[in-house]
Order: C-alpha cells, then structure tokens, then sequence
C-alpha cells in the first residue's frame, strides 16, 4: 500500500478532521469566490481579504473529499499573512508539483521526483504529492488552488 | 414469482478474463455493471474473429467479405430485437453510438418535428443526464415546459399527481431502473396513463435492459434507448427501438453516406429506416459482438440473471445492515420486486472519492460521484454516492470484500 499511503499522509487526514481557518468573512470587505468541481460535487467557498498589497486574511467553506478539503486548508495555513507575490509564487509552485508529475506520469506511467521544483518552498503542502499518483485526485487537490488564483485575480481587477 | 435454476455463477465467472486480474494483490473484485459491464470472452472472440475473417463496410460492396458484414450487421437488429420482443425487429432496431445519442435521436428527429411552443415534456427526477439535457436543449430551443415526476422518500416515483403532471405532455421519458436507487419503475403503469393522456413514452432502459426480461409492448414504451456496453457488448455501439411506424414518419437525424435514397446537387431523398437514422459507416464489429453478448445474456436467461441479482441484493443490503448498521445508508427502496442490483451508499461521513479510494486497495471496483443524475442527488440531499452494482458474475464474497473495505474506510477517516 505505499502508494496509498503517500496519497493519504497521516498530517492530510489530520488537515482533513481539522479543518484550518474555516468559516466566512464578513463580505464586504471581503471577496468571496466558489470552486467547484462538476465531477465530483466538490466545492470550496473562499472568502479573502487583501490589504496593502497582502493576503491578510481567508476562510474557507465547503464540502468533498479528503484530498480537496485537506488541501484547502494546508493552503490556508500557507497562504494566510503573506505578501500577494508570494502567494502567486506559491500557488504557481504548488500547481507546478502537480501537473510535472501529471505530465511525467503521461510519459511512462512513473511518477518521478521533480527537479524544478523546490519542495522545501512547499512545506507541508509537500505532503500532497502523493496525489499526483492517482491523475483523477489531482483535480481535487487543485480545486481550492484554482478558486484562490481566481479569486485574487478578481481582486486584482476590482470585481466585487 | 416464479422459480428459475439458480445460476452457477462460480462456473460464470470463468466466461470473463478481466475476472482473473489483481488489483494491488487483490483479485478484482468488479461492482461497476451499471456503469460498464465486462465482456465475457465470447464477446472478445467474435469481435476479434470478424476482424480476423470477414470485415468489409457494410451496404457497399458486392464480395463475399462485404457481403457477410452486411449480414452479420444486419441480423444483430434481429438478435437485439428479439431479445425486447421488438414486432418487426429488422425495420425497427436503430444503432446508435449509445443510450445517450438514441435518446438525442429522439430529441432532434420526432420531438423537433412533432413539439411546438407550450408543449410539455414530463420527466422523472431519477432520470440520468441523457434523459433531461437533451429536452432541456431542445425546450430552449423551441419553448417546450419541463415537469418532474416526483421520487418519494423510499426511493420511488410518487405517482399521485400524474393525471395532473400529464396534461398537456406530449412526451414521457422515463428510466426502466434507476442508475443510481436500483429502483425499478412501473412503466407500464405510466405509459397507460400517458397513452390516455395522448402521450408517447420514451423510456431509458440503459440500465433495466441488461439485468431483466424486457418487452417493449408490455412496458408499453414508443421509444426505447439502451447501450451494448452495459449489457456485456463493447463500447461505441447503442440501440433505439422504435414501432416502425413511428421510424417511418421521422425525419433523418445525421447527414451523410448510407442515409440517402438519392443525392443530387440541391436536394437528397432520405432512405427508409433504420438506414435513415445511421449516417456514416456504422459500428459493424461492435454490432457483432453486440449480437454475442445477447446472445450470452439469452442463453442464461434473463429471467435466471435477475432472479440471481435480485437474491443478491437481498442478501446485500442485509449484510450490511447487519455488519454495518446506521453507520451505512442506503438510498433506494428494500429489496423486492422493484428493486434492481444497483446499490448506493453513503458511509458514515466519509466523502465518496475517500471510500472508493480505499476499496481500490481492495481490488473493489465501485464508482463514487453523482452518477450523472444531479437533480436527484440534490433531492437525496447528498454531493456524491458510492455505487456498487451487480452483474450475473456477482457473489456474496463480493458483497464481504466490498464491507471489508467500508469497515477500513471507517477506521481511516473516523
């Protein structure tokens, strides 16, 4: 069972049955973006404040599996307090972790550690590689990373 | 009831050579039918064969190869027909790539011909994403309103209003069993009073045609859409039944080759159904090993195969009320009559994907999601359901394996 239990480390199940940083934020002033996965029903609903060129405050709702709410929640811990250039760097390099294993994975069915990628800069989040073993998990991991992007984009751009 | 002999399902399962595979050092345990069914070697052989011996296109050529393909593909509409008590089965058995596209054959030929603004649809709330896109589609486009036959808190539909809900309605869609309850629908009941109300009946029989005796004049179905993949056939070939009659009035759904009577530069002559309906070079090898998985299916019985999957349920949703208890919820009715071997789920509160993830470890092949059927995971009040579904090869080690793997799930995310 190695591979399955790289998908579902002892801190993902910990992230999963306490959840961190859950809830609302009062909006506005905050913004609130869904994710949603079709596939599955899963959904997260982020809400965030940016202040001075920083995320300085997220909660996070919503419901699904393990990997999806496990993941939102490792990324509020990593995400909360920092500068929004960091943030993106982070998301960027999380993303990063899962499609060069998604793409490796396509060649030879090998998953294979990934060179560009500096998992230190990860920290706990680099306990969800694992993930990248199972392609159909990916998406779940990747949902709250994607209504996060969104979200600051719609910040960004002044959407309310 | 009547008695049936029991199958030998040890001796079945010897028919199927995906059954011989592990998954993670586990023999597979496959309860995904409804989804996909595996295909007993007789099908992979008479498949494998026409490619070996005969394949030629069909409606074409004049040599021998070309020919027998032509034969071959036109007595599987004999064999199929056969199977649904079809009147004229060689007139009326229309290949599709899939239940999805002969249900959308339907929406775009006969509904787009024969529904104006104002008209109504009624569908159920069970019904599959094929059974309501296509006439949500088509009611955009044209004006059309949708109703919903009600599901009740057992599981089934509440017919209490269904004089009401049909006045008005031009066509009844209606799934022979549900994919996701199991529920077994009367739909003879329904179309009488459909018929009364002046409306035709469309049913989705996807998932009953595999599992049980079908005749499409004692459900009193107009239209009948099922898939070769379900029923032990391969992928990319899928059935509309029609009375000919009906075929006959319709107009072509694709364009092309092999639907024409005559072509000329500004206008073309449909040809008569079935060909009217099948545009393009058919799936030939897939009817061939259509025609070997009915005749698989018929060989056993139908009446035996449900019989099996029927005790099997049983025995099923005992156990794991037994092993189990409220911890597991079932959704759908009691076993019985009107309950098929399609088992949703749900396991204390671990999340679908988590349970099917571990049952993988198992080697047990379940689907977790929706099941295409979002409307009715809403009414359920649910985001997703583990599904296991039986097949003629299915036993009661399966339903142990599958409660071992629940019990680990448990003790993972508890």
């Amino acid at each position: 069972m190695g591979d399955f239990d790289d998908l579902y480390r002892e801190i993902i199940l910990d992230h999963y049955r306490s959840p961190r940083n859950r809830g609302e934020l009062a909006s506005p002033p905050a913004h609130r973006v869904e994710g949603f996965n079709p596939l599955c029903g899963d959904e997260v609903v982020i809400s965030l404040l940016v202040e001075d060129g920083t995320l300085s405050d997220l909660k996070i709702e919503g419901s699904g599996c393990s990997i999806s709410q496990s993941s939102a929640s490792l990324m509020s811990s990593a995400v909360k307090g920092k500068s929004l250039e960091d943030v993106y760097q982070l998301i960027h390099t999380f993303k990063g972790m899962m499609s060069i294993h998604e793409a490796l994975l396509g060649k030879d069915g090998e998953a294979e550690e990934p060179e560009a990628i500096d998992l230190n800069e990860l920290g706990e989040l680099a306990a969800l590689q694992g993930v990248v073993k199972f392609p159909v998990r990916i998406k779940c991991a990747t949902l709250s990373w994607n209504a996060l992007a969104q979200g600051l984009d719609e910040v960004a751009a002044g959407v309310s | 009831m009547t008695t049936t002999t029991p199958l030998n399902v040890e001796a079945l399962r010897k028919d199927f050579p995906l059954l011989t595979r592990s998954v993670h050092d586990h023999p597979i345990v496959y309860l995904d039918s409804a989804s996909s069914a595996l295909q007993p070697q007789a099908v992979i052989d008479a498949m494998a064969r026409y490619y070996e011996t005969t394949h030629a296109n069909v409606h074409r050529g004049v040599y021998a190869t070309a020919e027998e393909s032509t034969h071959l593909y036109e007595q599987t509409r004999v064999v199929v027909g056969r199977l649904i008590g079809a009147p004229d089965p060689a007139h009326e058995i229309v290949f599709t790539k899939n239940t999805t596209e002969s249900i959308n054959l339907v929406a775009h030929t006969w509904a787009r011909t024969n529904l104006k603004a104002g008209d109504r649809i009624l569908l159920t709330e069970m019904e599959h994403h094929a059974n309501i896109v296509p006439w949500l589609m088509l009611a955009e486009e044209v004006g059309l309103e949708v109703r919903y036959l009600p599901v009740d808190g057992e599981g089934r539909l509440d017919l209490t209003d269904l004089a009401t809900l049909l006045q008005g309605v031009k066509l009844v869609g209606v799934s022979a069993m549900s994919n996701v309850l199991g529920t077994i629908n009367p739909v003879a009941e329904i179309a009488a009073a459909a018929h009364s109300a002046g409306a035709l009946v469309l049913v989705d029989g996807a998932q009953l045609v595999p599992h049980a005796p079908v005749n499409v004049t004692a459900l009193g179905a107009d239209f009948i859409a099922f898939s070769g993949h379900k029923m032990m056939g391969p992928t990319g070939i899928g059935v509309l039944w029609a009375h000919a009659s009906l075929l006959n009035a319709m107009p072509p759904f694709l364009g092309g080759g092999g639907m024409i009577l005559d072509v000329k530069l500004d206008s073309f002559r449909a040809a008569p159904p079935p060909g009217r309906f099948e545009a393009g070079t058919p799936p030939i090898a897939e009817a061939v090993g259509l025609s070997a998985a009915v005749d698989y299916l018929s060989e056993i019985g139908m009446d035996r195969i449900r019989a099996h999957e029927r005790e099997l349920t049983s025995y099923a949703l005992a156990r794991l009320d037994e092993k189990l208890g409220s911890d597991c919820r079932i959704f759908g009715p009691p076993a019985g009559e009107d309950r098929g071997g399609v088992i949703s789920l749900a396991y204390r509160d671990v999340h679908a994907h988590d349970l099917a993830q571990v049952l993988d470890q198992f080697g047990v092949c379940v689907r977790p999601g929706h099941h295409c059927a979002k409307p009715l995971m809403r009414k359920l009040g649910v985001s997703a359901t583990a599904r296991a579904s039986l097949s003629l090869f299915s036993d009661e080690h399966d339903i142990e394996v599958l409660i071992e793997g629940l019990v680990e799930a448990g003790r993972l995310f508890g």
